[in-house]
């Protein structure tokens, strides 16, 4: 399970131990692998799994991933849908703000700290200036940082008991995400290539002979660092 | 003043690993049948076990919800997994009873050729093979590789496989096994309960079936519990190996012997490397030294980088890229140095654990496999309605079973060979040859009795002669950490006990040894005792401390390396 | 071709990463640059806009628009692009515009490129670059249709005054329910300690080669100098002279900022990983051999006791001025 989807569950797991009731559901798009992470979800404390797997979805952009998405989230009617704030495998993956518009709800990212009561939630977001305390009604989306919290360990009962609970497969039909819409047919970004990244620059030595400070200072400069 | 690493015991206690259960009685963790260790042996038990199920459905009702769970200290099974490796497909072949092929195996292919040297810094010169060591009929395999293999058909078998688990403690009452006691997650380096501290679980069983491995932490707890221990104390070689992508492929199995280890008798040092074909790309290669090396200055890891260096393999490497690296000791003794018995009231051990190694051919894997399927046979019987596993002589009928076994009739055989040709050095009729070509220098070794910790450490200027890594052929050890796929949390306990501070020599030879550079000596100071340093995220779990005078424990579950291709 | 750049604020001004973006955008010489300033009370910031390459500027200032929320200001942009036939719109990273831009690509059906580190149109198209796999790779990146949506990586350009003057036209604003659902309780409140490891533009980073958990003094003393966060090795974290929330490295944090001078640091591949796409990395190391001069942009093989507290006054001296 990716380092960031484990803050987002652990947040939803909290708030159901907080309320004392509700249901927390793990979904996930993806090739049947996804379904270990999902059932480590279900170790961790996760009532129930839905996974949308479907060769169909293959090669999806965000577009396509946030399309199909948002139909198996619109269709579990959650208060609260959490992500984690980055995808290990597509840096800036921003998967959340395209869910929050498909599902047509408010949304808050960045968030190190939740609270939820009366039919609302609170988040303080983290931004370059510091950070915001929003507040939106639910439903809505939260995407969550790192810094909320250390995900729980999953017991041995859990582990044993995750086979026990209820796990969906959907296909894309099922959803009725149309073909044209889904996968590469799907997508509106595409890649063209590969390059080599350009060479670093010319790695420059010195040693100290007095005047190393001054030298770096200069170089600093130069790079309009300081 | 000679020092041995034997002279700082660490502060640790066997009775530290052996508890009654604490768990209240309704919250442990029933199953049927525990196995510790997702290794070969622990596998072929729960697939043998399954397979056995499948025609005793009452069995299976009475066993419960988890009939067998296997416990699994790596993040997943296969990442604690490591050897050569040359399988005999023997043992595999019975397991699955004709129901799979040898393409259904994940081997890399099937020893076509085979070539054994002798070693110098510049040439080699061929030895014939010897009888030992032929590997006609053998393949080319990766362990951890094998390892995912025999867990997906383990879970297709029934098994509840719970990795990054670690077996704590061994659960034993009124003189019988009851199972083991998880480690705890989520402590701090300090022993603190971190927020998301998790206490480890009382898993308790009708049966408890140890496959732990190299150094298995309760495995050695058992032995010195319930008195088992054999003739000779266990003794050990440490191996550590790369995994390169190659230009050309190699269509031989190599071994060699010779340089860079040092044949004369004070050092010691008897061992030798191997080098096999994956495939058309890739090919393994590894450095195995026996643990009872007496100078300070010897590194395995660095011993084997040297050997990159010589023409025959530096023209096997040219081109290529490192994939892999990684580390594991091998027990050595042998025969001799197995347990009086293989079980105990409600205990089970099979494998590399008690050792069960035929040493002159390097070859352990076949043996696991058969030993776990006979332990899964054994606690088919026990477990029958009027049956109770802990009853003296319940478990009587796996010994007899080894006994009667290939495993058995193999090690017996070369226990003459050990004795011929001496700990650690497994070319067996090589010898001869090797004399030759060596000019007399390589003398038969006697048989080793001492535990490796025993031999008193001497100094030579050894570490000058490693080659300075150069990150294309040669690697330093960080490097080979995190290529190990080593990501070990930081912030928990130190799971290595060692004696500190302790004399120069034990220190330093404790950071040299150790391929994944978890301990260092501090510089300067007083001449005669160091303070050593641990970086115990480094640890790749090898076992190598316990062998040379400290005892790994292991960490929280799912730390330690993530092998792969080893 | 109609490109759009998204011009963010803070306080009364533009900021440098948008400008950069518009400059860019300009320097194509594809078509028609617009820029668009969102806001409460912004007016008076679209003109500015003309001297980095905007013939025109959208206003859409509304007190709904006031607080720096992301939704609302897809529905400007939207709207922007259907009426105006608007058919590239640029941003630059931030949290902020990562979250209009995503949210705008659902709401248009639009292709979104994120991490652009280049951009250059090819054809009547646009083609984009950015890195991948840690830095290890580029790709390029394109759009199969309009509207095209693309966010470049920060720092990535600089702002080009090519002088001109834009037309400063306002647009009304209509928002979604949904849109401002989201409500801002309390703004930007600054942390205590200055900028968090991973927000950073500068670091500095103290290794074992500092000697002493007394030496980290010279560390946040040049940090303070640079405006920037100080960080740790596995190393130090370990020995306890420095808390593990600024540990740096494949078992700590991964960090990009513009700028990394590593002090006493040797550099092994656990601490690489975790710095190595810095845009610059200066290293202090009496060890000539020590890993980390392999990779860094300026490499100083002396004692960090002397160099950092002479470096720290440099700083303050040339910021002072």
């Amino acid at each position: 399970m990716n380092a960031f989807d484990a803050n987002a569950l652990e947040e939803a797991l909290r708030l159901k131990d907080a309320s004392g009731e509700g249901e927390v559901v793990a979904v996930s798009m993806g090739p049947q692998k996804a379904a270990d992470t999902l059932r480590k979800a279900l170790a961790m404390g996760a009532d129930r799994a839905v996974l949308v797997s479907d060769d169909g979805a293959a090669g999806s952009d965000l577009v396509a991933t946030s399309y199909a998405l948002g139909k198996a989230l619109a269709r579990e009617e959650a208060d609260l849908v959490l992500f984690g704030q980055q995808a290990s495998d597509s840096d800036g993956a921003v998967l959340w703000a395209a869910i929050a518009e498909r599902l047509r709800c408010p949304m808050i990212s960045q968030v190190a700290e939740l609270t939820a009561s009366d039919g609302k939630v609170r988040g303080k977001r983290q931004t370059e200036f510091g950070y915001d305390v929003i507040e939106a009604p639910l439903p809505a989306v939260v995407a969550v940082s790192d810094a909320i919290n250390e995900p729980r360990y999953p017991s041995l009962k859990g582990i044993m008991g995750a086979k026990k609970k209820p796990q969906e497969t959907l296909t894309l039909d099922e959803l009725g995400v149309e073909g044209d819409r889904a996968g590469e047919a799907g997508s509106k970004t595409e890649v063209l290539g590969l390059t080599d990244p350009p060479a670093r620059g010319d790695s420059r030595r010195i040693e100290d002979d007095g005047t190393a400070a001054e030298q770096i200072a200069e170089f600093l400069t130069e790079k309009r660092l300081i | 003043m000679a020092v041995r690493p034997a002279d700082y015991p660490p502060p640790f206690d066997v009775a530290e690993v052996i508890a009654a259960p604490s768990d209240p009685p309704d919250e442990r963790i029933d199953v049927g049948l525990l196995i510790v260790g997702a290794g070969p042996a622990g596998l072929a038990c729960a697939i043998r076990f399954g397979q056995l199920l499948e025609d005793a459905p009452e069995l299976a009702e009475r066993l419960g919800d988890v009939p067998v769970a296997v416990v699994e200290k790596g993040k997943q099974p296969g990442s604690h997994l490591l050897s050569g490796a040359v399988v005999n497909p023997r043992a595999l072949r019975r397991l699955f009873r004709g129901r799979k092929r040898l393409e259904d195996l994940p081997f890399y292919g099937p020893v076509e050729a085979e070539s054994v040297y002798f070693l110098t810094p510049k040439s080699k010169t061929r030895i014939p093979a010897p009888p030992t060591m032929r590997n006609h009929g053998n393949h080319v395999a990766s362990l951890s590789q094998l390892g995912r293999f025999l867990a997906e058909e383990a879970e297709s078998a029934g098994a509840t496989i719970l990795p990054e688990t670690a077996a704590d403690r061994l659960l034993v009452e009124g003189g019988r096994v009851l199972g083991i006691r998880t480690g705890d997650k989520g402590r701090g380096r300090n022993g603190e309960e971190l927020p998301n501290f998790e206490p480890g679980s009382d898993l308790v069983a009708r049966v408890t079936v140890l496959a732990e491995g190299t150094q298995g932490h309760l495995t050695g707890a058992a032995i010195e519990q319930f008195g088992l221990e054999g003739e000779n104390p266990q003794v050990w070689a440490l191996g550590v190996k790369e995994v390169w992508r190659v230009a050309a492929p190699l269509r031989r199995v190599i071994h060699t012997m010779g340089w860079p280890l040092r044949a004369g008798a004070r050092y010691r040092e008897f061992g030798g490397s191997f080098c096999y074909p994956m495939g058309d790309d890739m090919v393994t290669l590894g450095m195995v030294v026996g643990l009872d090396y007496r100078d300070v200055e010897l590194s395995p890891h660095d011993v084997l980088q040297e050997l990159k260096t010589h023409p025959l393999f530096r023209r096997i490497l040219r081109g290529g890229e490192r994939l892999a690296w990684g580390a594991k000791t091998i027990p050595e003794g042998g025969f001799l140095s197995l347990p009086k018995r293989l079980h105990a009231p409600g205990l089970l051990l099979c494998g590399d654990g008690p050792g069960l190694v035929n040493v002159p051919a390097l070859k352990g894997i076949h043996y696991a496999i058969e030993s776990g399927a006979l332990a899964a046979e054994t606690a088919f019987a026990a477990l029958q309605p009027g049956q109770t596993p802990w009853t003296p002589g319940a478990l009587d009928s796996y010994d007899e079973a080894l006994r009667d076994s290939f495993v058995w009739s193999d090690l017996q055989e070369v226990r003459n060979m050990r004795q011929a040709f001496g700990k650690g050095f497994w070319l067996g009729g090589a010898l001869a040859g090797a004399m030759t070509a060596s000019k007399g220098r390589f003398p038969p070794k006697p048989l080793g009795t001492e535990p490796d910790a025993v031999q008193t450490l001497i100094r030579t200027k050894r570490a000058r002669r490693y080659p300075q890594p150069d990150g294309i052929l040669t690697f330093d050890k960080l490097s080979s950490v995190y290529a190990s796929g080593n990501k070990t949390r930081d912030d928990q306990p130190s799971h290595i006990r060692i004696a500190n501070p302790v004399a120069r020599d034990v220190g330093e030879a404790w950071a040299r040894m150790c391929p994944a550079q978890v301990y260092e000596v501090a510089d300067g100071r007083s001449a005669n005792e160091v303070t050593v340093q641990v970086t115990p995220s480094n640890c790749v779990q090898c076992g190598a401390i316990t062998a040379k005078g400290g005892r790994l424990t292991p960490p929280e579950g799912g730390s330690g390396p993530e092998y792969t291709l080893t | 071709m109609s490109i759009l750049v998204l011009l963010e604020h803070h306080g009364d001004e533009l900021q440098k990463g948008s400008l950069s973006v518009l400059s860019k955008a300009a320097s194509l010489g594809a078509g028609d640059v617009y820029g668009v300033v969102a806001g409460s009370g912004v007016r008076g910031l679209a003109a500015g806009a003309g001297k980095y390459g905007a013939s025109k500027v959208f206003v859409a200032d509304d007190p709904a628009l006031e607080a720096p929320l992301p939704q609302p200001r897809v529905d400007v942009l939207a709207k922007l692009v259907e009426e105006q036939g608007i058919d590239t719109v640029l941003l630059a990273q931030s949290v902020l515009a990562a979250d209009v831009a995503a949210g705008l690509a659902a709401r248009l059906d639009a292709g979104l490129n994120w991490e652009l580190v280049d951009l250059e149109e090819q054809d009547g198209k646009l083609v984009g670059t950015r890195p991948a796999l840690a830095d290890s790779v580029y790709v390029k990146v394109g759009w199969k249709d309009t509207p095209r949506i693309g966010i470049f990586r920060s720092g990535t350009f600089d702002p080009k005054e090519t002088g001109g003057e834009a037309e400063v036209v306002d647009t009304p604003v209509q928002l979604e329910d949904f849109s401002s659902a989201a409500t801002m309780v309390e703004q930007a409140h600054e942390e205590q300690q200055g900028p968090s490891i991973e927000d950073a533009d500068v670091i500095v980073a103290g290794g074992r080669g500092l000697g002493g958990p007394e030496n980290f003094s010279l560390v946040e003393e040049l940090a303070k100098a640079l405006g920037g966060a100080v960080a740790a090795t596995r190393a130090v974290v370990d020995a306890g002279w420095y808390p593990y929330a600024t540990q740096v490295g494949q078992t700590g944090k991964t960090v990009s900022p513009k700028l990394y001078i590593a002090c006493g640091i040797s550099g092994a591949i656990q601490h690489k990983v975790g710095m190595q796409s810095s845009s610059v990395i200066v290293a202090i190391n009496k060890d000539p051999n020590a890993p980390i001069f392999e990779y860094s942009d300026l490499g100083v093989v002396g004692d960090v006791h002397e160099v950092v507290p002479k470096l720290t006054e440099l700083v303050k001296q040339r910021k002072g001025s």
